[in-house]
């Protein structure tokens, strides 16, 4: 059981920046998922922490001791790779206890860790096989199973599923969770899938071009993105991001959306929290915060329907408002036919407000 | 349009009224008919030669004797004698390449300032002539003035003429030849293991001699066995260097038979041997193969 200090981490490949002065503590028992879109530096800093890959300045503390001079196999770190890396020439049952015999563990403790592993892994019918028999998802079992085998301060997932077909991924996320809650143990997960990470994590990092944007609980960061990329890199479908301009007349707050000025009411509230940034305002708002009416309704504004996608559970409908367009997530069939008209409104509580220069967010208040 | 159409083959060869059938026929046939004439046509003389009293240098024709030659030649403590060597020759000298390939592989499998050419530089030798390897290692060897005696400092040490070190210098020069085609085999194998296995074998807290043994040895096995194959093969056969370097005391079963063949011209009992070879060969082989067929299997 560990605990994972990353401090000013730096990592050049070349002249390209990757990591950018990253800090980041995982707490003991803790499941942190690096999330970010490809390229971002995610597993470059897993390998880093694994020792698979060297830093250029920084530390890396496992419980307090810096390790960034380690070789991997002094970390006490498992590791979990993509593409699996399971020995090809060696049996399930063989490729688990792989790591004993590399510590020489005797033949008796060994039978009994890897038959106790695959018994939690339901793979102990799969352990004569060699990989090439097994399917993925087999595979990544038997992976998972060579990395919990030796009990190693510290699980690194790699997109331990990203390879596998989509049924089969959702199978193992929740496996995956299980096999934390039982086994409680450190864990860093890297991903480029939001929804992975907003069901897997007790806290999630987003990266963006080597950079640290936002570390926080899923609701967290997706109640409360720190800015426009953490926004619309987190939560399917994505949020809805547009231009916003204050207006304020007879006492009414209004934030008119696109460029022909349909407004919608807002809290007069926050009008002085916004003045600051009037003119480079983004307005962000998921599509469950956009909320529709069939018929005329007081504070709703008449739109079209533009598109309508059935999701089964629910719909996605694009509304056409002027130039722009927001998103609103209905019941299914709430919309009839693309070009109806409906009445909308957006959710204050569910609204936020950017800066589009720095596109940081802009904190509102509701109440005064 | 014009000068596309006569670099077409197709419309070309239509042109001259060829069908498809006629240009493969066009290639085929010669091969066929030189593999016939070159390669079948002897083995099966040469195993009908085998069952008689043969000499091609007497006027004579052919005098069926059944197993006769077998029987003489398998008897003949002489060939045993042949054999014992020949073994011992192979077993030295594949030994030796496979180590010395194998350890080269493994040196030139990272990255290096001039890794090309001193591949190519170590590549040397098995391209040149055996007669000329053989001539020039004869030179290196010679007791009086050699550089070699003279590097080791070791007098007039006989290499070439005292039956058991002319095997082992004949085999070492076999190895200097060889070994460059163990290490190209050997190379291939290990640049095919994924970079990955090793990082997760250091994840794994594997040392260096358990990775070795563990990981790189089993992936590359199935190319060392091919290239076990291909040089006991050779080994097993071969003439030239022994021929060149040290007839009189190296007394492989291939130099035996040329002795029969070419010297007594006792084509029959010559041809029997040649067959005892390849059978022995054959065999040799067939177990390799098994072996690499279940290492291939994983």
């Amino acid at each position: 059981m560990a605990e994972i200090k990353l401090q000013d981490i730096e990592k050049y490949f070349g002249d390209n920046y990757v990591i950018r002065k990253l800090n980041l503590t995982i707490e003991n028992k803790e499941f942190v998922v690096l999330l970010g879109p490809s390229g971002c530096g995610k597993t470059t800093t897993l390998r880093a922490i694994a020792g698979l890959e060297e830093i250029d300045s920084g530390d890396i503390l496992i419980d307090g001791k810096p390790v960034q001079d380690l070789r991997a196999g002094d970390r006490d770190i498992a590791f979990v790779f993509q593409l699996f890396a399971l020995y090809p020439h060696l049996t399930a049952y063989d490729n688990i206890a792989f790591p004993l015999r590399a510590t020489r563990e005797s033949k008796a403790s060994v039978d009994e860790k890897v038959r106790a592993v695959a018994r939690a892994l339901q793979i102990e019918d799969l352990l004569s096989r060699r990989p090439s028999a097994l399917s993925g998802g087999d595979m990544q079992r038997v992976a998972i199973g060579r990395a919990l085998v030796r009990r190693p301060k510290a699980m690194l997932m790699d997109e331990p599923i990203g390879a596998l077909d989509a049924k089969l991924r959702e199978e193992m996320r929740t496996e995956l969770k299980r096999l934390h809650l039982e086994n409680d143990q450190t864990t860093v997960y890297v991903t480029h899938d939001q929804v992975e990470a907003m069901s897997l994590a007790d806290r999630i990092a987003i990266m963006n071009e080597g950079v640290l944007q936002q570390v926080g609980t899923p609701s967290e960061v997706y109640d409360n993105p720190a800015n426009l990329f953490v926004a619309q890199f987190v939560g399917s479908p994505v949020m809805n991001i547009t231009p916003a301009n204050l207006q304020s007349a007879d006492g009414a707050t209004k934030v008119a959306v696109g460029q022909d000025g349909v407004a919608f009411d807002f809290p007069s509230a926050i009008e002085p929290q916004l003045s600051g940034a009037h003119s480079d305002l983004m307005l962000g708002v998921r599509p469950e915060g956009v909320l529709l009416a069939h018929n005329k309704t007081a504070g709703h504004v008449a739109v079209e329907a533009h598109i309508i996608e059935p999701l089964g559970a629910y719909d996605i409908v694009d509304l056409k408002i002027g130039n722009a367009f927001l998103r609103a997530r209905t019941a299914s069939g709430f919309v009839d036919r693309p070009g109806d008209m409906v009445w909308a409104r957006i959710d204050p509580a569910q609204t936020h407000f950017f800066n589009s220069l720095s596109g940081d967010a802009i904190h509102v208040r509701l109440d005064e | 349009m014009a000068v596309l159409a006569t670099l077409d083959p197709r419309s070309r060869a239509a042109s001259r009224g060829w069908s498809d059938l006629t240009i493969r026929n066009a290639f085929i046939f010669p091969t066929i008919i030189f593999l016939i004439v070159f390669n079948i046509f002897p083995l099966v003389y040469s195993l009908g030669l085998s069952f008689t009293e043969f000499r091609a240098s007497l006027n004579k024709p052919p005098e069926f004797i059944g197993l006769q030659n077998y029987r003489e030649l398998l008897s003949d403590p002489g060939i045993w004698e042949n054999f014992t060597i020949t073994a011992q020759y192979v077993i030295i000298s594949v030994g030796g390449q496979m180590i010395v390939g194998f350890g080269l592989a493994l040196l030139l499998n990272r990255s290096f300032p001039l890794k090309g050419l001193v591949t190519t530089l170590l590549l040397l030798p098995m391209m040149l002539s055996p007669a000329v390897v053989g001539l020039f290692w004869k030179l290196l060897y010679d007791p009086s003035w050699g550089p070699i005696n003279y590097a080791l400092g070791i007098g007039k040490f006989e290499w070439l003429s005292h039956p058991t070190n002319a095997l082992f210098a004949t085999a070492l020069t076999d190895i200097w030849m060889w070994a460059p085609f163990v290490m190209l085999l050997a190379l291939a194998g290990l640049s095919a293991v994924p970079q990955h296995l090793y990082e997760a074998a250091e994840i794994d807290r594997a040392g260096s001699w358990f990775t070795f043994t563990r990981i790189t040895l089993p992936l590359v096995s199935p190319l060392l066995m091919i290239a076990l194959i291909f040089r006991t093969m050779e080994a097993f056969k071969t003439f030239d260097l022994p021929f060149v370097m040290s007839t009189a005391s190296v007394e492989t079963v291939a130099i035996r038979l040329y002795q029969m063949a070419f010297q007594g011209w006792d084509t029959g009992l010559s041809s029997a041997l040649a067959y005892i070879v390849l059978i022995v060969v054959l065999a040799i082989t067939n177990v390799y193969v098994k072996y690499l067929n279940k290492a291939k299997e994983r």
